[in-house]
């Protein structure tokens, strides 16, 4: 069963090793496990948890998409993204965030991408989550290139004007 | 002396390569670095102002100075998500 780092156990010993602030954000070549996810920020001070979960879409631009590849400027996209956590729990008192970015070779259907946010009241939870997909997509470097089912393959810009 | 710069996705398609040695002696600016890399092949095709990052973390300033072993990558506009 996947495990983020937060709740990675010792292998001596039946506890978290890491204390629950060290991590909460990573870059998987895994499916991405949203219990997992959701175990990881969930306390009894959490009277919500909203969950944002990314998946592959079959059609992009009107053409019919068959997978994606992401790929990252891994210590700078994990960099940025613990600091978008830090600043969006910053923000506002008892948010408690984590994220996990799938990267390589996805399937249409598969989860890209998943964030989840804790807190004592359910709009601050559900504002964080949203916050915190908008930054991603603006701030972290991670690219996809779309693989099409004529075998045709393309990087994405969000930014180019012919989107 | 010269300045490795990384690349990614479509500019390592781009360049051929995910990292390349630009012949400047540093300290130098990212508009140097960019005016360098434009004389490479497929150096001609990147957009007038590339997105940055210098050791991690984005860098506006095209006349943002970098040292020697600082980590220089010459970024594609994001698609993460």
């Amino acid at each position: 069963m996947t495990r983020l780092p937060l709740f990675r156990r010792s292998p001596v010993a039946d506890f978290a090793v890491e204390p629950r602030v060290a991590r909460r954000v990573d870059l998987v070549h895994k499916q991405i496990d949203i219990v997992d996810l959701f175990q990881s920020v969930v306390s009894p001070a959490a009277g919500a948890v909203s969950l944002f979960i990314g998946t592959v879409r079959d059609v992009n631009d009107g053409r019919a998409v068959s997978g994606i590849d992401y790929e990252a400027y891994h210590s700078m996209a994990q960099a940025e993204l613990e600091r978008i956590v830090e600043e969006v729990e910053t923000g506002t008192e008892g948010l408690s965030i984590a994220v996990v970015h799938r990267l390589g070779t996805l399937a249409v259907g598969e989860i890209s991408v998943a964030i989840a946010a804790a807190h004592p009241h359910r709009a601050a939870a559900v504002k964080a989550s949203q916050l915190v997909i908008e930054q991603l997509k603006q701030r972290v470097p991670i690219w996809k290139q779309e693989h099409y089912i004529d075998g045709d393959r393309k990087w994405i810009d969000p930014t180019s004007p012919l989107r | 002396m010269s300045v490795p710069v990384l690349f990614f996705a479509s500019y390592a398609d781009l360049f051929g390569s995910r990292r390349l040695m630009v012949p400047l002696e540093p300290p130098c600016t990212i508009a140097e670095i960019v005016q360098a890399l434009r004389l490479f092949p497929g150096g001609e095709r990147l957009p007038g102002r590339p997105l940055v990052a210098v050791n991690q973390v984005w860098m506006l300033d095209q006349q943002a100075v970098v040292q020697p072993d600082d980590e220089v990558a010459i970024i594609p506009p994001v698609a993460g998500g």
